[in-house]
């Protein structure tokens, strides 16, 4: 097994190379993000290795059905063979893809039980879906707030606004209040929803979780770069399905402790008067 | 000759114009109104489909608003499914299994009669919602609750027309099976049997035994929304996710459903144009017993975003993962029986060979979907839409299209004309790659699945995918016209139609005369 | 009755078909119309849609049993019917799957995470405190307020006997029938569907005991809804069943049937059996544990 993982692991950094190389610039981009985060990164090269072990396989049994295509026509004068069936050949290619298969597998279940684990984070959120935006609740720190498709993106996507999207910038991609944390730090997201199913989706962070009423799902990501981070609500709910980004900032930890304390302020405030 | 008509006591005159469609119990009337209606309908959810495009053809909502957006999507999924695959191998089963095993005809005629003509009136149930306030279903075709629930009126027709469809499919697949279990030739033993014919045996076993799952979870949904049952609402100790199950329960054997019978029509047309018997007869039936077996353990590998425990995850990522094995022994074996063959490629042959690659690419993504961690990555994406065009447009309907033009001489007793085959074939081939590869692209790219509009670097690909489905689109006219042409005249097909195809139904005369078999053929 | 023919018998033509695509038409349609909200329109148009299909339901029976006794249908035809009737309770199975399925989820699954289980720790927390995973309950909403359970040793227990008992009638029933004793036959027939209304006529009394002195409703959360959906379901499905006996019955009587020739009986009394052998499952794992 050992011996499996080594040479999956190294087949992986290997194609990570390959990955890049595919990656164009953004309008005609082919590939996956490889992301900010490890969760992403491994993923990433998951997704790299089937892709490569796929290809290999396409490449393998096309080029024998293309062989046969191109030298096995009757054009040719060739005279059919008779043979139906061979037990060893069969063997070979239920036995093969078996293996291959496992070699898939390995690899991916160990990536699959990192992701599942999200306990003792740095801090946790509150996320939940509504039709058609999203709230985040900082639940240890009293700090919550909607997050909704900005104005902009808003007005140019109307039936006739006379707004061309290419003038917006981050059409449909940008909300009026991120989701802000800290960078280098576990955040725990609990997702639910309040209507039907949303889902949370950050292509960047490999994340993506559905919000169902009445439950809560736990997930969780850790971004190892400041910046900030585009994804979209990837489960249909409803006629505005295509409007609720999720947009994520991550911080260094000071601004990240500085813009939480003028969260706080300003919250307060508001609770007194 | 035993094959001749005879006008013998139960041979009556049949009442001529609409009533005799109308009334008709003959097996080869019953496939051809089949055959006919998914053509129909095919057309409708194209149509749909183009909506679809067209929308999508731009960034910015240009066409259609968001709510009638996914209006479209729904029932373009339900029509093509329901509509345009299920009933043509249907069509094709009618026409064929009984000619295949030298049965006089399916063995409850007048049951054959009724599911089929359960299908225009369920049918109109469905498509008449887009007329009601609030229009038709816009939940997607998986109709997730709680979203399902805040459907207007259409809501209790779309469930019903959803049990009338169920209704019409059990009645179909246990009239196929009985009439392979029971109306042999003498002679014709199982393993005798023409592929075509084993994997709808199997077919008709996965419908009875999911079709009935499906009425009960729309049933649930129905009570949930009407009578306060909590089937699907947590505060009651119910589960929205609980639908999820049920519904993939049914809808991964559907796509089995979906497949195999054209596994059985790529499995007889590849031996006759590469003029060599099909490899490993054995191995075909019991992979396609394998494939339906675990298609029934599968189920979950369309929810791994909903947060199901661990085991679960890992349990329905290897069992999805299984059925590359079986899926891989039939292409292999596809190709082994081309290997050393002397190959011709009228079009019947290759539609089948599109299939067979396309198909192919389409069960990679597949299984890349099936390594839960990238599909967190790729779920609900364009990646999915990919995916499941690839094995369902280049897979499930070149597959028929294969099966037409392979025995449409056979219906109609004219060769079909080779030219607009080719014309057809080329456009189509080059059309569904050019609308659906690029779809792989915008879902890694991160663009989700069942959007009207999207973020601005989405747009080359879209605008790539939308000319190319309008090309897909009008090569299909050609396919109209081409089979109007074929049932209006054209060279006369002799009973074999092709060089040295095997099987019963290359000894009647074409077109098959109303009445074949009434004296049991023999099979040595 | 005449000797069979040798020739399958292949029907030419058929009204019913059709008569009964129209009548589901008009009765689901109408169903719909009731459902939202037009009630006096939607009960007219299920009404006659009713009224076609049962229309159907005689005429194309009685086609069929007319060419029965004719002798029409050989040994291979009656095959047919066997593997017919067969695949059809096989479907029957399969639609009640699904709702035993539901409720195991929600009592191993749904109900444990609402109360906090399994990688629900933070549903039960954050969301639903102080609900506890229990059984039987309404949900963390305390749907439809607070309820009783049915207990499984009164009317539940004695049905189980009826349905049992008619289980043995019918297989007497057949007994005689084989051996050409009608006495027997009508005798026994009669008993197996007088049972089967009775048993209705207790589960009838059992729903008003559970609406009017236990407050258990259809919407008195996943335990009601499972409750009444099953045993509903169940019930709908022993009033066919014993409907049909009914009609054998009289069928019976008029003569119909030889030792060797009577599938419609057995077919009924399959159906009979599965009816039987749902309720088992019905009473072990709704009403006992
Ligand atoms: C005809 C229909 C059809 C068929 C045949 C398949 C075949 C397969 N499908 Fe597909 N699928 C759909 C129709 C179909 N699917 C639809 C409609 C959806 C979307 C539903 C919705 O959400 O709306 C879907 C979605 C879907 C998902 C969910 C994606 C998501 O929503 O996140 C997954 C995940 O596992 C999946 C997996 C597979 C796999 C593993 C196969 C396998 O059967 C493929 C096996 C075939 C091969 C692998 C190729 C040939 C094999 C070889 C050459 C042997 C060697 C190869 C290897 C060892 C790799 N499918
Ligand atoms: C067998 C099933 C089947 C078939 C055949 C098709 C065929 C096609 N599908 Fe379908 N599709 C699904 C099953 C199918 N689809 C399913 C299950 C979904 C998921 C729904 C959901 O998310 O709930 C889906 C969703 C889906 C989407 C995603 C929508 C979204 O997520 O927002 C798109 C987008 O491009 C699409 C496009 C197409 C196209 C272009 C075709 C083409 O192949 C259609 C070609 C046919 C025609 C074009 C009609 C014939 C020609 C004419 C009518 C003449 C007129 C034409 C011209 C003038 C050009 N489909
Ligand atoms: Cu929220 Cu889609
Ligand atoms: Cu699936």
């Amino acid at each position: 097994m050992t011996t499996i993982r080594g040479s999956a692991s190294r087949l992986v950094t290997l194609l990570l190379g390959a990955g890049t190389a595919l990656q164009a610039q953004a309008d005609w981009a082919l590939n996956m993000p490889r992301g900010v985060t490890d969760t992403s990164q491994e993923v990433f090269g998951l997704h790299m290795l089937i892709l490569w072990i796929c290809v290999a396989i396409g490449v393998g049994v096309f080029g024998v059905m293309i062989y046969a295509l191109v030298m096995h026509r009757k054009s040719r004068g060739v005279t059919p063979a008779k043979f139906k069936e061979s037990a060893q050949a069969e063997a070979i290619w239920t036995l093969i893809p078996a293996l291959i298969l496992i070699v898939m597998a390995y690899p991916s279940a160990e990536t699959l039980i990192r992701m599942d684990d999200a306990r003792n984070p740095d801090l946790t959120v509150k996320v939940t879906g509504y039709q058609w935006k999203w709230h985040y609740d900082y639940i240890d720190e009293g700090v919550e707030f909607f997050s909704s498709l900005d104005r902009r993106s808003n007005e140019a996507r109307q039936i006739g606004s006379g707004i061309k999207p290419r003038d917006v910038e981050h059409y449909l991609l940008d909300v009026d209040e991120p989701l802000v944390v800290p960078v280098d730090a576990k955040v725990r997201l609990l997702m639910t929803a309040a209507d039907v199913l949303h889902s949370w989706w950050v292509p960047e962070f490999a994340v993506k979780k559905d919000a169902i009423p009445g439950f809560i799902n736990e997930t969780w990501f850790q971004a190892r770069q400041v910046g900030t981070f585009r994804g979209q609500c990837s489960e249909l709910c409803g006629k505005d399905h295509g409007f609720m980004p999720v947009v994520v900032e991550v911080k260094s930890q000071q601004d990240f402790a500085a813009w939480l304390a003028a969260r706080k302020a300003s919250a307060s405030v508001a609770a007194v008067n | 000759m035993s094959m001749a008509t005879d006008a013998s006591h139960h041979h009556a005159a049949h009442p001529g114009g609409l009533m005799r469609w109308v009334t008709t119990t003959n097996h080869k009337d019953i496939g051809t109104l089949y055959l006919l209606f998914s053509l129909a309908m095919f057309f409708i959810g194209g149509v749909m489909a183009l909506v679809i495009r067209a929308e999508l053809f731009q960034p910015g909502l240009q066409l259609v608003n968001p709510d009638f957006y996914n209006q479209m999507v729904t029932l373009h999924a339900l029509v093509m499914i329901f509509g345009g695959v299920m009933p043509a191998a249907v069509g094709l089963a009618n026409w064929m299994i009984p000619l295949m095993i030298g049965a006089p005809d399916m063995a409850l005629p007048r049951m054959n009669n009724w599911s089929f003509w359960i299908l225009p009136f369920a049918f109109s149930m469905l498509l008449v919602t887009l007329f009601l306030p609030g229009g038709a279903p816009a939940a997607g075709w998986t109709l997730y609750p709680p979203l399902v629930l805040q459907t207007g009126d259409a809501f209790p027709l779309a469930i019903f027309a959803i049990h009338l469809m169920g209704m019409s499919s059990i009645m179909g697949s246990i009239n196929i099976i009985v009439t392979i279990l029971n109306m042999r030739t003498p002679g014709m033993t199982l393993l005798k049997m023409p592929m075509f014919v084993w994997t709808w045996l199997i077919t008709a076993y996965l419908l009875i035994a999911v079709m009935p799952v499906l009425a009960g979870a729309v049933t649930m949904l129905l009570t949930d929304q009407f009578f306060g049952t909590s089937f699907f609402q947590a505060a009651g100790g119910g589960d929205p996710v609980l639908f999820q199950h049920i519904f993939w329960f049914f809808g991964h054997p559907e796509v089995y459903i979906i497949i195999l019978p054209i596994f059985g029509v790529i499995s007889e047309i590849i031996p006759t144009f590469a003029r060599k018997p099909l490899f490993g007869y054995e191995s075909m039936v019991f992979a396609t017993g394998s494939i339906a077996f675990l298609s029934f353990i599968v189920w979950a590998h369309h929810m791994f975003t909903v947060g199901m425990p661990l085991a679960a995850q890992l349990f329905f990522m290897f069992s999805t993962m299984l059925i590359a094995v079986p899926t891989g022994v039939k292409i292999f074996n596809w190709t082994a029986t081309m290997w050393r063959g002397a190959m011709t490629f009228e079009t019947p042959m290759l539609f089948a060979l599109a299939f067979l690659f396309l198909f192919t690419i389409g069960g990679f993504s597949g299984l890349m979907l099936a390594i839960v961690p990238a599909d967190i990555q790729y779920h609900d994406s364009y990646f999915v839409v990919a995916h499941f065009h690839y094995v369902l447009v280049p897979g499930a309907v070149f597959g028929l299209m294969a099966g037409v033009y392979y025995w449409l001489p056979k219906w109609t007793g004219h060769m079909y004309d080779e030219r607009l085959g080719k014309w057809h074939f080329w456009l189509s081939a080059i059309g569904v790659n050019i609308t659906f590869f690029p779809q792989h692209f915008l879902g890694l790219a991160g663009m989700p699945r069942r959007i009207p509009d999207y973020a601005v670097q989405f747009t080359d690909f879209n605008v790539v995918s939308s000319l190319g489905s309008f090309v897909f689109g009008i090569a299909q006219l050609l396919f109209l016209w081409l089979i109007i042409k074929a049932i209006r005249g054209g060279v006369q097909a002799t009973a074999a139609v092709w060089e040295s195809p095997t099987g019963l139904e290359w000894t009647v005369p074409s077109p098959a005369p109303y009445h074949t078999f009434d004296e049991a053929p023999e099979v040595q | 009755m005449e000797q069979a023919s040798e020739r399958y018998y292949v029907p030419h033509g058929t009204q019913w078909p059709i008569v009964g695509s129209i009548g589901l038409f008009l009765l689901l349609g109408g169903a719909a119309i009731l459902l939202n909200g037009a009630g006096t329109l939607g009960g007219w148009v299920a009404g006659a849609g009713a009224v076609v299909v049962i229309v159907m339901c005689f005429g194309w029976f009685g086609a069929v049993i007319a060419e029965s006794e004719k002798g029409t249908y050989n040994d291979q035809v009656d095959r047919s019917f066997r593997m017919g009737m067969f695949w059809f309770i096989f479907s029957e199975v399969m639609f009640f799957l699904a709702f035993f399925g539901a409720l195991f989820y929600a009592r191993v699954l749904s109900v444990p995470w609402l109360g906090g289980e399994g990688n629900n720790f933070f549903t039960g927390l954050l969301l639903w405190e102080p609900f506890e995973n229990e059984w039987p309950t309404n949900g963390p909403g305390d749907m439809g307020g607070p309820f009783e359970t049915m207990g499984a040793f009164g009317i539940p227990a004695v049905n189980t006997l009826i349905l049992l008992t008619s289980g043995i009638t019918v297989t007497l029933a057949h007994h005689a029938l084989k051996a050409g004793r009608r006495a027997g036959l009508n005798l026994w027939l009669a008993a197996t569907w007088l049972l089967g209304f009775i048993f209705l006529g207790f589960q009838a009394e059992e729903y008003i005991h559970a609406y009017q002195d236990l407050n258990l409703r259809l919407d008195s959360g996943i335990y009601g809804t499972t409750f009444f959906m099953l045993t509903g379901f169940h019930g709908l499905h022993v009033t066919l069943g014993a409907t049909m006996l009914l009609v054998i019955w009289f069928r019976c009587l008029k003569g119909h049937f030889t030792p060797k020739h009577h599938f419609a009986f057995e077919a009924v009394a399959w159906y009979w059996h599965f009816v039987d052998v749902v309720w088992l499952g019905l009473f072990i794992f709704v009403y006992w544990l």
